[in-house]
């Protein structure tokens, strides 16, 4: 993720957890304006310890504490599927800096796709180890999907880098199937 | 009195103990105070307390601004005899919020005030007489030129940083907007950038009780018995309910009776119900303690603060410090709810400015950060906050 962030560059983490990413950018990525926004106030008390500042903000509000192109990079790590409001909050995510970058998990992995049609379960992986009735994931979607959605939201999709066992590769052979999720460089197309 | 009668303090391990209340006088003529109104005045004594050691290296001062009817008394005890401890002691001590064993905390009361900071009932020396109302209207940025210049005083060239809740917290944002490079963090709790239209109203009906009361006497109570006792009173009474929130009162008091358990059915001036003894309980506690024409001057400064209409913008009163900020509101305050506090995020974020936000769930309204139940919460932000500006202004330098 940090390859895909200039260095310098003020950058938005929205739901942030304890601030380790934004720690990293400012101390080693010259990133001198960071912002963590989170719900969570264990979290935040956590990212106050690394000196990082945060703002407790619900992102399915609207982030209207903050101003139109505030930053240059908003980062949504692993967090969209579970905002109420998927549509809303990339739109948003979008006002606020003209780049993003967003990982999303990718509910069309084959295994889960086995899960399903074999077991005929809500399928429980390493990746999303959530029973359908404790899941934080409210929303399921696919790489396919994604890109759909980007498209709505005429938003330009720089680079999409699917992560086959934990990494992030630049290309792979059926990443719809392969990958358990997905790292998306995105871009206001204005 | 003997020691049977009069309970005594033991002061634990993690109080200050017996502090004492100092005194300085600034502005002395012809350095007189320029005022926001265009006056000149001065001299100003202001009482203070300070609490910790300042660091050979000066950096770890810590100035607390208090709310509208505070005093320089945070922490600690005067005197064995003391009913009450200071008016943040579960928050300033050793190992507490603001930890004495490495902070150098200073509370200063407040210019206009009655706990001994020239105030109305001061003695003009050029009358011999009190001010009462010819005291100089003051403004908030009047109360933040003294505590700067009582820092200067006291050695200390930058605040690690500044506090403070309510009117407090209306100082430290004042604070970063006059003296920008004096203060390397500003921590503003249940506060905002201006007072609220409910607000001024509440302020105006409790300063009506005062003016209203027949001995008010235009200020000119000094010396005579009993005073605006009665208005002040209420004042206090209207504004204490503005403190709390209603879930809190509901559950303290709820619909209970204070002496019987069926109603009486009659008009009468004693209080029925739990909520009227409470509330004149506290009315009664507060007149042994405020001066009526304080209580008018600073609530007025408190609705004319307003830092968009001061400096053009929250944004542009807020731009010209470097210093980080923490702003904390709490859900079940409805005097300055957390809109307001965000709308202070807000303008930060836009600057580009080192702001951190939390709102803290209590069900104690307002004067949740004063409140003992509260204080750990409060704590786990600031004292990691502390830690953090500490290691930041080592870099920097």
């Amino acid at each position: 993720m940090l390859r895909e962030i200039p260095r310098g560059s003020r950058v938005i983490d929205l739901g942030c957890g304890d601030g380790r990413l934004l720690q990293k950018l400012r101390d080693e990525h010259g990133c001198k304006t960071i912002l963590g926004v989170e719900l969570d106030v264990e979290e935040i008390l956590g990212a106050v310890a690394r000196g990082v500042p945060v703002i407790h903000a619900d992102l399915d509000e609207g982030l209207k504490e903050i101003a139109d192109d505030a930053f240059d990079v908003a980062v949504l790590s692993q967090t969209l599927q579970q905002v109420r409001r998927p549509k809303e909050v990339l739109a948003n995510m979008m006002r606020v800096a003209r780049r993003a970058l967003v990982v999303v998990p990718n509910f069309a992995h084959w295994r889960i796709r086995l899960q399903l049609a074999f077991q005929g379960r809500a399928p429980v992986t390493e990746e999303l180890p959530y029973e359908w009735y404790d899941s934080p994931n409210l929303h399921v979607m696919s790489m396919i999907d994604f890109r759909d959605l980007a498209r709505q939201l005429n938003i330009r999709i720089l680079k999409e880098l699917p992560i086959v066992r934990d990494r992030a590769v630049d290309r792979a052979w059926v990443p719809n199937l392969r990958a358990v999720s997905a790292l998306y460089v995105l871009e206001r197309a204005d | 009195m003997s020691d049977q009668t009069v309970p005594t303090v033991q002061p634990d391990e993690r109080s200050v103990g017996f502090v004492e209340r100092q005194y300085t006088t600034l502005f002395e003529p012809p350095d007189r105070l320029r005022m926001e109104s265009g006056r000149e005045f001065g001299p100003i004594t202001v009482a203070y307390e300070t609490y910790g050691e300042l660091t050979p290296e000066r950096d770890n001062a810590i100035f607390i601004c208090h709310a509208l009817t505070g005093d320089a008394h945070a922490a600690g005890w005067h005197t064995p005899h003391d009913r009450k401890p200071g008016w943040w002691d579960d928050f300033v001590g050793p190992g507490k919020g603001l930890d004495t064993n490495r902070y150098f905390v200073i509370c200063a009361n407040v210019l206009g005030g009655c706990q001994g900071t020239t105030g109305p009932s001061s003695i003009n020396p050029e009358t011999g007489e009190p001010y009462c109302l010819t005291f100089p209207f003051i403004t908030v940025g009047d109360l933040v030129s003294v505590h700067s210049a009582l820092v200067r005083r006291l050695g200390v060239e930058r605040l690690l940083a500044v506090i403070g809740g309510s009117l407090g917290g209306m100082q430290v944002l004042e604070w970063a907007a006059r003296f920008p490079d004096q203060i390397h963090a500003a921590i503003v709790l249940a506060s905002a950038a201006r007072l609220s239209a409910q607000g001024i109203a509440f302020n105006a009906v409790g300063r009506w009780a005062i003016q209203d009361d027949p001995n008010f006497c235009e200020g000119r109570y000094y010396g005579k018995e009993p005073g605006p006792r009665r208005g002040l009173a209420l004042a206090r009474m209207i504004a204490h309910i503005t403190y709390l929130s209603e879930d809190s009162i509901e559950k303290k008091f709820g619909r209970r009776l204070q002496h019987s358990d069926t109603f009486a059915y009659v008009l009468k001036r004693e209080a029925e119900f739990q909520i009227e003894s409470y509330l004149q309980y506290q009315g009664k506690r507060f007149v042994e303690r405020f001066d009526a024409n304080s209580y008018l001057y600073l609530t007025k400064a408190m609705d004319y603060f307003d830092l968009a209409e001061a400096y053009g913008s929250i944004e542009a009163a807020l731009r010209r410090t470097d210093a980080r900020f923490l702003i904390v509101s709490y859900t079940s305050d409805w005097l300055f709810p957390t809109a307001q506090s965000k709308e202070l995020v807000a303008a930060l974020v836009k600057e580009g400015q080192d702001v951190t936000f939390i709102e803290f769930d209590s069900p104690y309204g307002h004067d949740s950060f004063l409140i003992k139940e509260q204080i750990g919460q409060l704590e786990s932000v600031v004292v990691p906050f502390l830690d953090q500006t500490y290691l930041a202004r080592r870099r920097k330098d």
